[in-house]
């Protein structure tokens, strides 16, 4: 069957109205914040004050006997539930046993008629302490004698579709991930020019500005959870193990979720929520302040110590790297970030000899997970500033330098995986051109391209049914969570698009585990590409049925049949589905099921599901005086394969270009000792409305060469990782300033240039 | 201790005993079930909690219930009349200026407090005017496109009620 071009399409690859639209701007869309059961009592948590404490006893007799508190629940009795859960490892308490091993850590909760008096009854509670000595840094973690923040090794969790995460030894090394090909020893002794640094990026938070909530309501037919999750499955699947329970018992139910950027996958408080209900025996609501989310899940910061060597002729012959993750208390999805980053560092370019040791290391501090575009992002920034480091060694344009060794569609960049499915070259050329580099520029002013390429889309395990309805009307059944992508709309697009009927025609249900068909996750960029195809496949599967009863109807075979928009003609008979389905059944009401599933067989047998491109540039306008960077103008390609919905790709691409601005220039979680500095958003600084670009581009390309529908591949994580990379080297072309530190604050540039002064003013005397 | 209230929500006069440390935002949550209204950071910066108090914008979350007293609110579920949305909830829709909407409906009113200051904003306006409302999907850049687009329907007058829905934007 020939594909369907950009221009050939009625409704998929046009920006239509959002589905969630109307629910959104009328204040009807519901989030599980707003969402309150009959009986309902609310929880609240006491914290760990110490970053590394045995607990040495806990009282909650006196909290027991506050007015409205209901029960109290801490690490001393949660027997007849398994408290630990962990998808990578399963590390992680409910509340903490025996020991406290960052300073926010939940401790005890309090289930009361009211949040009030849940809140009130919390320092009735007497927890005592014995302080031990923690490890806040990884290089405290990794030292010789340093205090375990975990003593005993744990089981595997499940870890869907990666490696296993292997035998876990007692040390501070929660993963640890190698990657090695070709000889970089004899590379690097053979190189023309080598570039070397240790580059770091910051403790960030995702921030959405949710904060997590969940609602659980444990009782005798099972669990029933509303949940800002990301990944309702997979929190099933936890739920599952924590209470001995079937899957078809644990029931999770995802509404409007207020942003996610990755910190709301996995499993969060649920596990708690719920031992809360098991324990109160009522629905119990459970909601984070977000200074308390930022104490439940931030990234990975990293350290990374890289070198990277070019031949006489400007080629890349090797690269060798060193990251250190700090991922602390718990492992929640650092090992997946460890494999991510390292694999990620090689970028889009061919490199015949690479070698990269990557290690998550546990420490004292809030744990660190999945934060859109992880991996990427911490090993983007060293790959491509020493992109430019090394042109400028070679005297060549930086982005001449990365056309030279750029992958070139269908070459591997990374020997196992799939080869790149991407036309970078071509990426790249359409943003110098919106850049405008032949232009000259300002002085204090500066321009950078850089890009990065992803494994991405996550273990293909993806399944969806499609109800076809008798009066034209078609609803999907989703796993996959709206999280403000635009998921719904570009299902309810792919939907429309193949069974023939309007957008309004179509309705997309879910994720409610009880319900929807099993979805991995939604995360990795892959819900376009996974789900969308599953949706795709599925209204196949119904047309091929809806044709075999046609072709009863018509006393003819299958086969002679002419396949229409939304229906089949036969000599001088035309039905529509609606036609064939009142007819079969001999109903108006009656409806048919078309289901797809996907899996690691046929084209996506080979790993990654697509690379997901990353490709900006900025120019930016640097302040002498107060160190001051204001990005002057912006430009991201969405290499998507086809734009499902053109608007919404531009939407995520802005989106992400603005966090890498934010983690580029303001945010980072700053720790003094055991205590974090700015857990709250006074301190804590994401991008506001002043930093919004003068001149912006956001390109679309779309060469239908992903294995999603009609050629789409997922995008929203691309268009941060290359963002900070390219303000530091725009910096440096602006002032000739190296940062290798994120975030490029006014100080620290500010100090950078003074520095800078002083050097000259010393040379010239 | 509770005390009596008097407050005008989206035009409706409702009486309430209430805590006097009952947090406005709680109030329209919690005691008149008005969720459209959202708590975000509950320190006065994300402006999810942004209202109309006698017209002008508001945290709600900055502000007590008893504050609020003899005074007329207009939340998000006020806006639409008699189920058509009005012109700044039609540009947001149309310019995509949300995305997981959280923060949507503290734009929503915050870009009302402006447009009727200034009926036709200039950018640099709406950075100013919108400050104090955080966005972490979109970049901003469709929130500013939906306030101007809201400003033109404001002035050419009543908005459109040919069409519930936004028009199918082609390819671009």
């Amino acid at each position: 069957m020939s594909r369907k071009k950009p221009g050939e399409f009625q409704v998929v690859n046009h920006s239509v109205a959002r589905e969630d639209g109307v629910a959104k701007v009328t204040g009807r869309a519901v989030y599980a914040s707003d969402i309150r059961l009959e009986g309902m009592a609310y929880a609240k948590l006491l914290r760990s004050p110490f970053a590394h404490a045995r607990i040495l006893s806990i009282d909650a007799s006196e909290a027991l006997r506050q007015p409205g508190v209901i029960a109290v629940l801490h690490g001393n009795n949660l027997q007849g539930i398994d408290p630990y859960y962990g998808h990578a490892v399963k590390d992680h308490p409910l509340l903490a046993i025996g020991k406290v091993r960052f300073l926010g850590e939940p401790v005890a909760a309090v289930v009361a008629e009211d949040e009030r008096s849940a809140y009130e009854a919390l320092e009735s509670v007497r927890v005592e302490y014995e302080e031990l000595p923690g490890v806040l840094e990884v290089d405290a973690a990794l030292a010789d004698g340093a205090p375990l923040v975990h003593e005993t090794s744990y089981a595997g969790g499940s870890f869907r579709g990666f490696d296993d995460p292997g035998s876990m030894k007692a040390s501070n090394i929660c993963q640890e991930v190698h990657l090695e090909w070709g000889d970089v020893a004899a590379a690097f002794a053979q190189a023309a020019q080598v570039v070397e640094g240790v580059y770091y990026f910051p403790m960030a938070y995702a921030y959405a500005m949710e904060a997590y909530v969940s609602i659980a309501d444990y009782n005798d037919s099972g669990l029933t959870v509303y949940s800002s999750a990301q990944h309702p499955f997979i929190v099933r699947h936890d739920l599952a193990g924590v209470f001995g329970l079937f899957l078809n018992r644990v029931r999770v139910v995802v509404p409007f979720v207020g942003g996610g950027y990755g910190s709301k996958s996995y499993t969060k408080i649920e596990p708690l929520t719920a031992a809360c209900s098991w324990k109160a025996k009522r629905p119990v609501k459970l909601q984070l302040s977000v200074a308390e989310a930022m104490l439940t899940t931030r990234n990975d910061d990293a350290r990374v110590r890289i070198r990277t060597a070019v031949d006489r002729e400007g080629r890349l012959v090797a690269r060798e790297a060193t990251i250190h993750l700090n991922t602390g208390a718990y492992a929640e999805n650092s090992p997946l970030v460890a494999r991510k980053a390292a694999n990620r560092i090689v970028g889009p370019y061919r490199i015949p000899n690479v070698k990269v040791d990557c290690c998550a290391i546990y420490t004292n501090t809030v744990p660190a997970s999945s934060f859109r575009g992880f991996g990427a992002t911490q090993v983007t920034f060293p790959g491509e500033s020493q992109m430019d480091e090394l042109a400028e060694k070679l005297s060549c344009h930086p982005v001449e330098f990365r056309r030279k060794n750029l992958a070139a569609r269908g070459e591997s960049i990374h020997p196992g995986l799939r080869p790149l499915d991407a036309d970078l070259a071509g990426d790249i050329a359409m943003v110098v051109q919106a850049l405008e580099t032949d232009k000259p520029l300002s002085k204090g002013h500066g321009r950078a391209v850089a890009c990065s390429a992803s494994d991405a889309g996550s273990d293909p395990v993806t399944s969806t049914i499609v109800h076809v309805y008798a009066d034209g009307s078609v609803s999907v059944m989703t796993g996959s969570t709206e999280l403000g992508q635009g998921s719904h709309t570009v299902l309810r697009q792919i939907a429309a698009e193949e069974m023939g009927v309007e957008l309004q025609k179509v309705r997309v249900i879910g994720p409610d585990t009880a319900v929807t068909p099993f979805e991995r996750s939604t995360g990795a960029s892959r819900t376009t590409t996974l789900m969308g195809r599953a949706v795709l496949e599925a209204c196949q599967e119904a047309i091929v049925q809806l044709r075999d009863m046609a072709a009863e109807i018509l006393k003819t075979a299958p086969e002679n049949l002419i396949l229409e928009r939304s229906g089949v003609a036969f000599q001088d008979r035309r039905l529509s589905w609606q036609d064939v389905l009142r007819t079969f059944f001999g109903l108006s009401d009656c409806s048919i099921i078309g289901r797809a599933y996907l899996r690691k067989v046929g084209d996506l047998a080979l790993l990654p599901v697509f690379w997901e491109i990353g490709c900006t540039g900025v120019e930016i306008a640097v302040d002498a005086e107060t160190g001051r960077i204001c990005l002057e103008r912006l430009v991201t390609v969405g290499d998507v394969g086809l734009a499902i919905h053109p608007a919404m790709v531009e939407g995520q691409d802005l989106g992400a270009a603005t966090m890498g601005l934010g983690i580029g220039l303001y945010e980072e979680l700053l720790y003094e000792g055991q205590q974090l500095l700015n857990g709250n958003l006074l301190d804590y600084r994401v991008p506001r409305f002043s930093d919004l670009a003068p001149k912006i581009d956001l390109l679309l390309v779309q060469n239908q060469d992903g294995r999603g529908p009609y050629g789409a591949k997922g995008g929203g994580e691309g268009s941060l990782n290359p963002i900070p990379a390219c303000l530091a080297n725009a910096l440096y072309q602006a002032t000739g300033v190296r940062l290798r530190r994120l975030p490029l604050t006014p100080e620290r540039v500010w100090r950078a240039l003074r520095e800078q002064r002083n050097k000259g003013d010393n040379v010239g005397h | 201790m509770k005390v009596p209230v008097e407050i005008t929500v989206n035009g409706t006069r409702h009486r309430s005993e209430v805590e006097p440390r009952l947090l406005l935002v709680h109030y329209l949550r919690d005691v008149l079930d008005l969720t459209g209204t959202h708590v975000g950071c509950e320190t006065g910066l994300c402006g999810a909690c942004t209202i109309l108090l006698d017209g002008e914008a508001v945290k709600s979350c900055m502000m007590l219930a008893v504050q609020a007293n003899v005074r007329a609110v207009e939340t998000v579920e006020g806006l639409s009349v008699e189920g058509e949305l009005d012109a700044v909830q039609r540009g947001f829709w149309e310019e995509h200026g949300l995305q997981c909407g959280f923060c949507t409906p503290g734009m929503l009113l915050s870009a009302h407090d402006l447009l009727r200051r200034s009926p036709q904003p200039t950018e640099e306006e709406i950075q100013r005017a919108i400050h104090g409302n955080l966005c972490r999907c979109t970049g901003y850049q469709t929130i500013v496109k939906a306030i101007q687009n809201a400003g033109d329907k404001m002035r050419a007058g009543k908005p459109s009620a040919a069409s519930s829905s936004p028009s199918t934007r082609g390819r671009r």
